[in-house]
């Protein structure tokens, strides 16, 4: 178990040095991203004028407030209150997103699926975990919000953060095909039956 | 007692403010609770992560959790309290409106097919509002509950047979902690909702999952079967943010309705370990807010 401080974007060799259990704390450039982004993205065709090679992208939308742009808010946003959603409404996007537009890092609350540890062991990708619910401690690790793109789409913008430190985070799924939360479900699994004898359950 | 729509209005604001930025002391001790009896490393590390949480949101003024929710207002209207129902209902509309405006909020509430999203927080039949009533003399309580979409996404009905039985009821339970794994922000409150009619049953769920913990069910039997249910399902090894662990669920609440002879309805309906909740309780001596 290590402790790595990335700043981004990162390299697929760096990605792939990473390990569940691992902790890791990103620096510099964080996008996030949410349902409708990429609903909008990979359904619907539409493009972003950001790249997102070798970046990390948070499952979010974010509370903001519009103000006048100035040098601390850049994109005329403020932000108010910026935290993470449920990882896997978007379970089928985590490909495309890695194919098309090559991001190596996501990072979102409770977890992703099978075709997502695939994608993060062909293309060299990661699944970093943050404490879902814990928005306001989120907030203080992001400095502005320097771009937004496909606005229309607000919340579910595509964001541009700039972040200070932000994590530390836990690798959750990485790109050797490990994955904290296909241990957790074999062991919860394999739990069942006695619980519900335990319950005095009779047919099991 | 008579209740002005504009002290509502007022109220329903604050409310909606107040129960996203502070939680209840009662969610705070279940969280010390867990904390005291979490013997999983990874585990014990997400919980005091939340505990941080919560003191960095009172220390910045800000929301715990970004999801500001579906909001939903229960009522609860005493003996002799004087109101025009549609003036209230309209009142806490443009409370729960201000509040997004003002404050600012993110509005999370959209149309379900064009998915328009008019950042109010309101829309058809939304806010949610319950009204009730109480055998308290001159009291008029606003409870609002900003319901996150993590945990929401995770509700069960099924509309189980007598044949089934209690077996059916716990099953069910178990098996909706497990596939809601870690979607639904663990530790939660566990809601179950049984008997009655199949919307009533799911009405019940929702119920429990608000409800304060350390409440226990006012059916004996109901709190028989939710006792056992709370300890089995810190059994499963879900744990906090479905990492692995005990602290799966805070408590399983069973609120309970009669129902048909042929019929065993079961809901599950989920609250996040950001259990928000604030009331705003009107007497002749005027307005104050608790949880």
């Amino acid at each position: 178990m290590a402790h790595y401080e990335l700043k981004t974007p990162v390299t697929e060799e760096q990605v792939r040095q990473l390990r569940v259990n691992d902790t890791v704390t990103l620096r510099d450039t964080l996008f996030g991203i949410r349902d409708a982004t990429q609903i909008a993205m990979f359904d619907r065709g539409r493009t972003t004028r950001f790249d997102l090679r070798g970046h990390a992208v948070i499952h979010t939308a974010p509370n903001v407030k519009k103000v006048e742009p100035s040098a601390g808010h850049p994109a005329g946003y403020a932000p108010v209150c910026i935290g993470t959603t449920t990882s896997e409404r978007m379970e089928r996007f985590t490909r495309p997103l890695m194919q098309k537009n090559g991001v190596r890092i996501i990072i979102g609350k409770g977890g992703l699926r099978a075709d997502s540890l695939a994608a993060f062991r062909e293309l060299g990708g990661v699944y970093l975990a943050i404490v879902g619910g814990t928005a306001a401690l989120e907030t203080t690790w992001i400095e502005r919000i320097e771009d937004v793109d496909l606005d229309d789409l607000n919340p579910e913008s595509l964001w541009k953060f700039r972040i200070r430190d932000f994590g530390p985070l836990l690798v959750a799924m990485d790109s050797h095909g490990g994955s904290l939360y296909e241990v957790v479900r074999h062991d919860v699994d394999a739990r069942r039956a006695q619980v519900l004898a335990s319950l005095g359950v009779q047919s099991r | 007692m008579k209740v002005d729509p504009k002290a509502i209005e007022e109220a329903a604001r604050e409310l909606y403010i107040r129960a996203l930025k502070i939680l209840p002391p009662d969610i705070k001790d279940g969280l010390a609770r867990l904390t005291a009896t979490e013997t999983d490393r990874t585990a014990r590390g997400v919980l005091a992560t939340m505990v941080t949480n919560i003191s960095v949101a009172e220390d910045t003024n800000n929301l715990l959790c970004q999801d500001t929710g579906v909001p939903i207002y229960n009522v609860t209207i005493g003996r002799g309290v004087e109101f025009d129902g549609y003036a209230l209902k309209q009142a806490i509309r443009r409370g729960c409106e201000r509040a997004t405006r003002e404050h600012p909020l993110r509005s999370s509430v959209v149309h379900p097919l064009t998915r328009r999203n008019e950042h109010t927080s309101c829309g058809i039949e939304v806010p949610v509002i319950h009204v009730d009533f109480s055998e308290h003399a001159e009291t008029l309580r606003i409870e609002m509950v900003p319901k996150g979409s993590g945990s929401e996404n995770n509700s069960f009905l099924k509309m189980a047979i007598p044949a089934e039985g209690i077996d059916a009821i716990k099953t069910f339970v178990v098996d909706c902690v497990i596939a809601a794994g870690g979607k639904t922000c663990p530790p939660t409150i566990v809601g179950v909702g049984l008997g009655g009619t199949s919307d009533l049953c799911v009405a019940l769920a929702k119920r429990a999952a608000t409800r304060e913990l350390g409440s226990r069910c006012s059916d004996p039997e109901g709190a028989t079967i939710e006792e056992q249910l709370s300890q089995a399902v810190n059994r499963l090894g879900v744990g906090p943010q479905g990492l692995g662990g005990d602290s799966t669920a805070f408590a399983v609440h069973v609120e309970l309705a009669a129902t048909h002879i042929t019929m065993n309805p079961i809901a599950v309906n989920m609250q996040c370990h950001s259990a928000r909740r604030a009331t705003a309780t009107f007497t002749p001596d005027g307005v104050s807010f608790g949880f």
